[in-house]
């Protein structure tokens, strides 16, 4: 990663976001660039979720600006936006497939708005993205017949249709058994060294963050924004944020001042 | 098999708030239940300091007996330091924690020292649980307190009004998109559209045809009855052709459709939102509107015109059969007094007023889906709202018809 020109891909500019009185988060500002895997990390509730999909554009936040290859996506025209979200795939949390579609024809959906392929390579793509996640052979399957581990990876499969150059994943373990978990990671870091992608992955699993960041960003409910970025091991060994060493070592932190 | 017994007995104690006893008659064992009780036993001392013991059980259960007791004994005694004894306690609970608290809190009122005794490892536990400062802190958002009637009625307004302004901005987004979708017919999923017009239409075919049928026979049998007195039985045959085809045929269908297919829109798309599809499918680039909502409306408006012929004819079957069967008329002079009766604009409006209102119901239907927020209760309002709104709509826009039909005719 260092030696290499650092190339910016998303830019996160004084992001403010609340809801009614509530203040989610407050001026937020960072940088993703390109081919690395940024995860952002914190407790429940701190506003990581919401975070990313003002990223995606699907939210306007109260202030701030994102960029996108350096498309401002706030004031994009209809035409620019296209082609911000060909260029993004987006792993939902409830993995968010259509449910009166079969597992094929959801993941051909991208592929059929952004390319003009004939039907039966759609067919082959969709083969291969289902087999990429361990799907093989349930293209005709209804997400409502899957578990929801099963569904996470066929809205993994989704994501990816199009190769997109950036890929953001919202909880993409939660609530996956431990082996289910890790061949996602090997999944993600494989697809991350093969082309190329820079990935967005909110989470809090310490082993899925050990297993793929190349840096984390850890935002604080209290602080309703940014308390700490680096590598894995560069927080862990050296952060001297008392909540950045709860987080890392498992340990409960005692304060009645959250509420104050 | 008695210590067996004494285990289970334990055992339970342990867990919950009941005693267990247990007593063996012919070699069974049964256990009569009895709700554990507790027990202040109090000792004033020398210095003017109550000691209170507590024994039995200090649960959620007993805490309301509890409290009151306690107060009316401290505010009997008004004592100068209060000791308060866990010695024999033998279940604490989170309501026993919070008994606690509130004793301290009296003693800390009266500015009288308090001190709890002999507090076992399991108890100390339930208690650390609890924190005196969280009980007193107000909540992160307000309660919503109750509107008085002004406001209530302003509030009320306000949603109108704001609801009417959402329902004008999202027909006008509609018709954006139905010219752009016309434009590009590609862009159209048409596959969908047959689907839906299968859905709204085929589907719906059997309940409007019953409804039609037995309505135009009711109509003609009610009408000849009156028409029967002047030996005019033959005008049964207009009344029921001009009245269904005029008014009642595009009406019918549309409330059927309404409450059918609207509903059903509502709620596909109300639920789609629920599950984050509607962002997953803007995150991929689509538009929702030419997505979700496009292939519904011209399915509807396609299949609607169709719906209100066969309602038409239908109710046109049934004053036949009352004709033939009831008032003696040949199947010719009925079918020839029916074509007698209808102009060739009575059919066209017909077909147009049908057309508006499935714009109307496809349009609201989708309309009250996006709007969803929230869960599963938010679905069924907007289903419910979907249908009202829709009738609503049906029956204006069919006042206007008349009124415009009036002039041009």
């Amino acid at each position: 990663m260092d030696n290499k020109e650092k190339e910016t891909v998303i830019n996160v500019s004084g992001l403010g976001v609340s809801y009614g009185e509530q203040v989610i988060l407050s001026d937020v500002s960072f940088t993703v660039f390109k081919g690395e895997i940024l995860v952002i990390a914190g407790e429940s509730g701190c506003g990581k979720s919401t975070l990313l999909k003002h990223m995606i554009g699907l939210h306007k936040p109260d202030t701030g600006k994102v960029t996108i290859d350096d498309i401002d996506i706030l004031n994009a025209d209809d035409e620019m936006m296209r082609r911000v979200r060909r260029n993004i795939g987006m792993l939902f949390q409830s993995s968010a497939l259509i449910g009166s579609m079969t597992l094929g024809e959801n993941v051909a959906l991208p592929l059929y708005e952004f390319t003009a392929l004939p039907d039966e390579t759609i067919e082959l793509i969709v083969k291969m993205k289902l087999a990429m996640v361990g799907l093989s052979g349930y293209e005709n399957h209804l997400p409502s017949e899957l578990s929801g581990g099963m569904k996470k990876r066929a809205g993994i499969a989704r994501a990816l249709a199009l190769d997109p150059p950036i890929l953001f994943f919202d909880e993409p373990s939660a609530g996956l058994d431990p082996v289910t978990s890790a061949g996602l990671d090997m999944l993600i870091k494989k697809i991350n060294e093969g082309v190329g992608t820079t990935m967005v992955i909110v989470t809090h699993e310490l082993q899925s963050i050990f297993a793929v960041a190349h840096r984390i960003l850890m935002l604080d409910k209290s602080k309703k924004g940014i308390i700490g970025e680096g590598t894995p091991w560069e927080l862990k060994e050296h952060s001297t944020n008392p909540r950045i060493i709860a987080f890392f070592n498992r340990r409960v932190i005692n304060d009645n001042s959250k509420g104050k | 098999m008695e210590e067996r017994l004494r285990n289970k007995c334990k055992a339970l104690r342990d867990r919950g708030t009941f005693f267990y006893l247990a007593f063996e008659s012919y070699g069974i064992y049964s256990y009569i239940e009895l709700l554990m009780s507790y027990a202040f036993s109090i000792k004033s001392e020398q210095n003017g300091a109550l000691r209170l013991s507590i024994s039995g059980s200090m649960s959620i259960e007993n805490l309301n007996s509890m409290i009151g007791e306690f107060k009316k004994l401290f505010h009997e005694q008004s004592p100068s330091e209060l000791i308060v004894d866990l010695a024999s306690v033998e279940y604490m609970d989170s309501g026993g924690a919070l008994f606690l608290f509130e004793m301290e809190n009296e003693a800390i009122k009266k500015s009288i020292p308090f001190n709890c005794i002999n507090i076992s490892q399991k108890e100390k536990s339930i208690i650390q649980l609890l924190d005196k400062n969280i009980l007193t802190q107000p909540p992160l958002v307000p309660k919503v307190k109750d509107l008085n009637l002004i406001e209530q009625i302003g509030k009320t307004s306000l949603a109108i009004y704001d609801d009417l302004i959402d329902v004008i901005s999202f027909h006008g987004e509609l018709v954006v998109d139905m010219v752009y979708s016309l434009l590009h017919p590609f862009s159209v999923r048409w596959r969908y559209v047959l689907l839906y017009m299968k859905k709204v239409g085929v589907d719906g075919l059997p309940i409007l045809g019953l409804i039609s049928f037995l309505l135009g026979l009711i109509i003609a049998f009610m009408s000849s009855l009156q028409l029967k007195q002047f030996g005019a039985n033959i005008y049964v045959a207009s009344l029921v052709s001009i009245a269904m085809v005029r008014e009642l045929g595009p009406i019918i269908t549309a409330i059927l459709v309404a409450g059918r297919s609207g509903s059903a829109f509502a709620a596909e798309i109300g639920t789609m939102k629920v599950n984050e599809e509607v962002d997953a499918l803007i995150t991929m680039g689509f538009n929702p509107m030419r997505f979700l909502a496009i292939p519904k409306v011209f399915a509807a408006m396609l299949v609607m015109p169709i719906l209100t012929l066969f309602a038409n004819l239908f109710a046109i079957g049934g004053g036949m059969v009352v004709g033939i069967l009831g008032l003696n008329l040949t199947l010719y002079t009925y079918v020839q007094e029916t074509m007698n009766a209808l102009a060739l604009f009575d059919i066209t409006t017909s077909f147009i007023k049908s057309i508006v209102f499935a714009l109307l119901i496809a349009a609201i239907g989708c309309q009250r889906g996006f709007k969803v927020r929230g869960g599963a209760e938010a679905v069924g309002n907007a289903t419910t709202s979907a249908v009202v709104y829709a009738l609503f709509l049906i029956i204006v826009s069919d006042s206007l018809f008349a009124i415009i039909l009036h002039y041009i005719d």
